[in-house]
């Protein structure tokens, strides 16, 4: 009788240790391809001396950090110092749930899918601001103050942008949005196109990359919010940061690059084993392309004043992305989706 | 309105070209040099601690003792000796202390030395655990250097000269020219 553990919790049990690996692997992956991007664009060869093309770079970096010891400053809050890393990794991979991979790699298909996401999303700002607040730290406090400011600007393009599909879809539910793309991508739209351009650059807004990463921009505040992190609390904060890049790019693959429909001549639209994994790699190659253009666009840009942040959000994405919603609205009224 | 879809579209662009070219360096070659396994080759122009220079002819030092480079020194860290073989004209050296710990490398000494007795080293990989292992006696590092070029060191050398045939016609009636001066 296996009535004492229901199906369903196996499956979430299985599905979170799944994800929460994928977030880890992820993470270390990413680092080191951050690493090895930049140097290359700095005509140097980067990280090269553990492992083979120091490939093993990034493991024994995660090793140093957790054994390293977890400093609390003497002014600290204490309880909140200790929460913020947490607040900062634990959302992004709960968002992880609702995220097509394939046809059936979704661990819970939410009707709200969208707004699931943007609201854990949106939690990662709270993590900062706690980060800061609490460290008794005026850098830290600065890059929390930048870090809500920023946000509050940046989240209103990135709700208006994703809207635009949302109506043209007319539902939260991921697995929907997908479904509606399989003819065509809503990049190829004109709106889709606008909308996924202000996607991705609040999307880099939203995970704190450069040129927008004011809330820890090292040559200004030292580290920001996690100056006083130290050990495995700053790891955290990394492991949160590049799970929030593959979510963000996971949306903007999902809702404006057809998720995991490969281009019309190659979509496999089965449930099989092996059509799951095309679809899977389908997936991973549009998010990690994503990833690759924002780790490309952070080593050849220099950081935007405040106030640049502030006028462009204001005065170029938010009337660019209301005129697309209104449009939007106009043609998917005008032209009912095939 | 031109305007502002404009300064949108031209800023666009320039970030295209930036991009473009952050691209282009990423897959040109790297121009790094993997330190401790590679080096660069140190141009002639190196200016390291000083080093005497060796006569490749005598194998021997031009140093003439004048103390040029010790009175040249603002740090005061070169110290030299030099002996009179008997019955010779010229002093020849036997000691050349530099105390690296206090050179500032402005290269003074080798300015001032008339004879150009003083060259750069290309030395570089220069670190080491105690203060002493910097007080370099260059007459040690010339009989080093001179036989790694696979001379015989004539440094400090204090056999007396022979002594000059008196006469050019003379020489052929002189057959044991050496070692006939004594005290």
């Amino acid at each position: 009788m296996s009535n004492a553990l229901p199906p369903d919790l196996i499956r979430l049990v299985v599905s979170l240790a799944v994800v929460v690996g994928f977030a880890f692997a992820n993470a270390a992956v990413l680092v080191l391809v951050e690493r090895k991007v930049c140097g290359h664009i700095q005509r140097r060869p980067g990280p090269f001396e553990v492992g083979p093309h120091g490939l093993l770079q990034t493991a024994i970096d995660g090793l140093k950090l957790m054994g390293k010891q977890i400093l609390v400053p003497d002014n600290a809050d204490t309880k909140l110092f200790r929460l913020a890393p947490i607040l900062s990794f634990v959302p992004p991979i709960a968002a992880l749930i609702v995220v097509p991979f394939a046809k059936v790699l979704q661990v819970r298909d939410l009707d709200i899918g969208v707004l699931f996401i943007l609201s854990l999303a949106a939690v990662n700002v709270l993590a900062i601001l706690v980060a800061g607040w609490s460290s008794a730290n005026k850098y830290s406090l600065f890059g929390a103050i930048r870090a809500v400011a920023q946000n509050v600007a940046y989240e209103i393009p990135l709700l208006l942008s994703l809207l635009v599909v949302v109506m043209w879809v007319g539902s939260f539910r991921m697995s929907d949005i997908v479904a509606a793309q399989d003819g065509f991508w809503f990049v190829f739209t004109p709106m889709g196109f606008v909308a996924f351009l202000i996607y991705f650059v609040t999307g880099l807004a939203e995970t704190n990359r450069a040129p927008f990463d004011l809330p820890e921009a090292e040559s200004e505040l030292t580290a920001g919010f996690h100056t006083e992190y130290a050990g495995m609390g700053f790891g955290l904060f990394f492991l949160g940061e590049y799970t929030n890049m593959l979510l963000m790019a996971a949306i903007a693959t999902t809702c404006f690059l057809g998720g995991w429909n490969g281009p019309w001549f190659l979509a496999v639209s089965g449930t099989g084993v092996v059509a799951t994994l095309i679809q899977l790699c389908w997936f991973l190659v549009k998010v990690y392309g994503i990833i690759l253009v924002m780790v490309w666009i952070r080593w050849t840009f220099p950081r935007v004043r405040f106030d640049q942040l502030l006028n462009f959000c204001w005065k170029v994405l938010i009337p660019i992305s209301m005129a697309n919603l209104v449009a939007t609205a106009v043609v998917a009224k005008l032209v009912p989706l095939g | 309105m031109i305007r502002y879809f404009q300064e949108i579209f031209s800023g666009l662009w320039s970030l295209l070209v930036g991009m473009r070219l952050t691209a282009r360096m990423a897959v040109a070659p790297t121009i790094t040099t993997h330190y401790p396994f590679d080096t660069l080759e140190i141009t002639p122009n190196f200016r390291g601690h000083i080093d005497l220079v060796i006569n490749p002819k005598t194998a021997r030092d031009k140093c003439i003792v004048c103390m040029m480079c010790q009175r040249a020194c603002p740090s005061g860290c070169i110290s030299l000796k030099g002996e009179k073989p008997e019955g010779a004209k010229k002093k020849v050296l036997t000691e050349y202390h530099l105390d690296f710990t206090k050179c500032s490398l402005c290269g003074n000494c080798v300015e001032t030395c008339p004879v150009n007795a003083l060259e750069y080293s290309r030395d570089y990989q220069l670190a080491g655990f105690s203060r002493h292992e910097f007080h370099f006696d260059l007459v040690d590092r010339f009989r080093q250097r001179a036989r790694e070029q696979g001379l015989d060191p004539k440094v400090g050398d204090l056999t007396p000269p022979p002594p000059k045939p008196p006469k050019p016609a003379a020489t052929e009636t002189a057959p044991d020219a050496s070692g006939s001066t004594d005290g």
